[in-house]
Formats: structure tokens, sequence, C-alpha cells
């Protein structure tokens, strides 16, 4: 996830200070894992160094002064040509269960106790998912899809390895 | 923990020369929705027919609420299935010649509640269900996910201890049959009902408390066993 595009984007629509646009960005792309206060000034301390926002005016505070940021010509340039580049699909195709499937094969482990151990892991994950998502507003919900979708296939695929175990081991055992 | 509501204990089952369940065991509690999952041809729909009822085993026991199904009559397992079970299968079955209320009313109207009675118990659930707006509708005049949410409607209109679905959203899209399983799921947290969940689909799986597997005709508890 790119912080600072999303700093920018958020700033399209207004002016705001670093705990505003921290706590914008929290709510909106990241419920469940906030950001840090670190990842959030040395994000803004970055795009203010490449003049992509600017300070806009200082708010006082019950501490410091804070900063208000406005984003500049630049930087909507910036955010534009990010939206327009399609994100590079994530190949799969190094996988961390294959490979324990393959070792435990090749050395005459029980495979198909890994899968069911990690479908168990999998689906209970799912279920937490599904919990949280059933609880949520729209955003919450394309969020939680989201993971859903992804899980469901690694699911599909230990099935589909389940069922192949013998064929897989008579083509990998020495 | 509640006490097992529901349990087939070592279950067999033959059809013809082909074994469909080689002691399959499952246990049900009061309130729980267990999914039961396992490929086409892994024995999965003739579990729930056997832990409903609806098919005797060749060997092994059902005992619901302390009394073993499998020892009783057609005629009371039949009583036992209207009062105390509902009914939900991948296609709705619904009477094509009866309006959405009256489907819903059937099943109060087999066991004697009167007419106005039973549609006004009907209505109620078909606005839990979100299809209020179809009840004077016959099943060939509405959507297939209009069609399933009257079908859980039927089933639960009983308030029965246990609800079968036979793959509930196997004929849905995506979103259909995702508002049909939150609707099923708080309709059954709701009234306190068992859900014996059988799907192949992992998204319809994650709306249940926990998941047995069927393999070659015998269950897995994947949960117990990790």
């Amino acid at each position: 996830m790119s912080i600072g595009h999303s700093f920018l984007g958020l700033l399209e629509g207004k002016p705001r200070h670093g705990y505003d646009l921290k706590r914008a960005y929290d709510e909106r792309f990241s419920p469940g894992r906030p950001l840090h206060h670190g990842q959030v000034y040395a994000t803004l301390s970055r795009l203010l160094k490449n003049g992509l926002v600017v300070v806009d005016g200082l708010e006082p505070g019950e501490g410091p002064e804070r900063k208000r940021y406005a984003v500049t010509d630049a930087g909507i340039t910036d955010v534009q040509a990010w939206l327009s580049q399609p994100e590079k699909p994530e190949p799969y195709l190094q996988s961390v269960l294959y490979t324990k499937v393959v070792l435990a094969l090749m050395t005459g482990r029980p495979a198909d106790e890994i899968l069911d151990v990690q479908r168990t892991e999998h689906l209970r994950l799912m279920r937490d998912v599904t919990r949280r998502k059933t609880g949520g507003d729209l955003a919450e919900q394309l969020i939680c899809d989201h993971a859903l979708f992804h899980l469901e296939a690694d699911l599909r695929w230990l099935e589909l390895t389940a069922a192949r175990l013998n064929e897989l081991a008579a083509r990998v055992r020495p | 923990m509640t006490e097992p509501l529901l349990v087939g204990t070592d279950l067999h089952k033959m059809y013809g020369t082909t074994p469909a369940l080689r002691g399959s065991s499952l246990t049900v509690r009061a309130g729980e929705i267990v999914a039961v999952m396992g490929s086409s041809g892994s024995g999965k729909s003739t579990l729930l027919h056997c832990l409903a009822g609806i098919v005797r085993p060749d060997d092994g026991t059902v005992v619901y609420a302390g009394r073993e199904i499998s020892a009783m009559s057609d005629v009371e397992r039949s009583a036992l299935r209207r009062r105390d079970f509902g009914f939900v299968f991948q296609f709705g079955q619904l009477v094509p010649e009866l309006t959405c209320v009256e489907n819903v009313a059937l099943p109060l109207r087999l066991d004697g509640v009167r007419r106005k009675e039973a549609e006004r118990r009907a209505r109620v659930w078909l606005d839990r269900l979100e299809v209020g707006d179809v009840a004077a509708k016959l099943p060939g005049q509405i959507s297939g996910g209009q069609g399933q949410r009257v079908a859980v409607a039927r089933a639960l209109v009983t308030e029965p201890k246990v609800v079968f679905a036979d793959e509930p959203t196997g004929a849905l899209d995506s979103l259909n049959g995702e508002k049909v399983m939150q609707l099923l799921g708080q309709a059954a947290r709701d009234t306190g009902a068992a859900v014996v969940l059988v799907t192949h689909e992992p998204r319809v799986a994650a709306y249940a408390d926990r998941e047995v597997v069927v393999r070659d005709g015998a269950s897995l508890d994947l949960e117990r066993v990790a």
C-alpha cells in the first residue's frame, strides 16, 4: 500500500493536519491496523521534501502548533499517475505451502495432515473475517470480501492438492 | 458447553453396491451452526439425510434429544421432521401453485394451525427474511434469491430446533448467496435453532461456528484433530 499516494488523495479533498490524515487513512483504508505516528510524519516529510505537499497553515493545539498540509499541483499529478497505473498482479508462484507439502512427501511425513491443519487455520480466519464483515459498513464489507476471496482461493488449492497427493508423491519421492 | 442435541454415530449407508457413508459421525449442539463440507460424492448429503431422518442408515445410530431416530417408525419420523426440523435445499422446492405466503404457512397448516394465524406468522417470517413484498406472488414470479429467502422463511416458521440446509446457496450468485446466509444465520441465532449446513463453498462454510469434513463417507472434525 502506498501511504504517500493515499495521503495525497486524501489531501485533494481538503487540507488536513497530520493527525487528521492518520485518522482518515485508518478509517478508510486500514481498519484494525492503524498507522504509527512515526509513519505518518515520515511520509509527510518526504512528500514535503519532494514538493508534493506544502504547509498550508499552523493550527494552535494543546501542545505544539500543528501544521496543516495541502496537496500541490505536482502532488495531484503524482496521485493521478499512480491511479492510472495498473497494479502488478501477484504471481503466486512461490508458495510456502507447496514447499511444505513437497518436503513432507520427500521425507515420508504425512502431507495430508499439513493440508488439514492449514485448512482449519484458513477457515478459522475466514470465520473471523465473515463475522467482521457481517457487522461492518459497505467499506468494511469490501475490505473483508477482498480477504475472503483470497483465502477461498487458498482453500481451493488445499483441496485440489489433497486430491492429488498420491500423484505428487510418486513424482517427488526419491 | 451445552448438551448434544443431535448425535449421529458410526453411520453406514450403501446405495446398491456403492458405499455412501462408511462410519461417519457428527454431533450437533443446540444453537450451533455446523458446516459439513466435502467434494461431490463424498457422502455429505447422505449424512444430512440420515441425521434428518429422511434416510434410514444401514448401520449406526442417530439420536435426537435423547430419542433414537433410526429406530422410529416412518410416521414418528415424519412427525418429528414436521415439528422439530426445518429444511432448505439447493432449489427452494416451493409449491408452484401456492403464493409465497401460502408456501411459508404450509408447515403450520400441516400441523393444524388455522389459515389466518398460519399466514400471519408466515408474513412475520417473510418480513424477517426481507421478502415481505412478494407474499402474494407465486414462486414463478420471483427471482431465485427471493425464492430461497422464502424457502428459509418456510424452514423457520415452525421455529424448529434444527435446520438442515443442503447447499442452500448453490443456485445463487454470490451476493444473493451471502444475503441468504446472513439472514439464515441471524434467524437461527435469534430462535436458538441449530443448523446443519452442507456446502462445498468455503465462503458459505465461514458463516458456521465450526466445520466437519466428509471424505469417502467418513467425517473428520478437523478442529479437534488440529
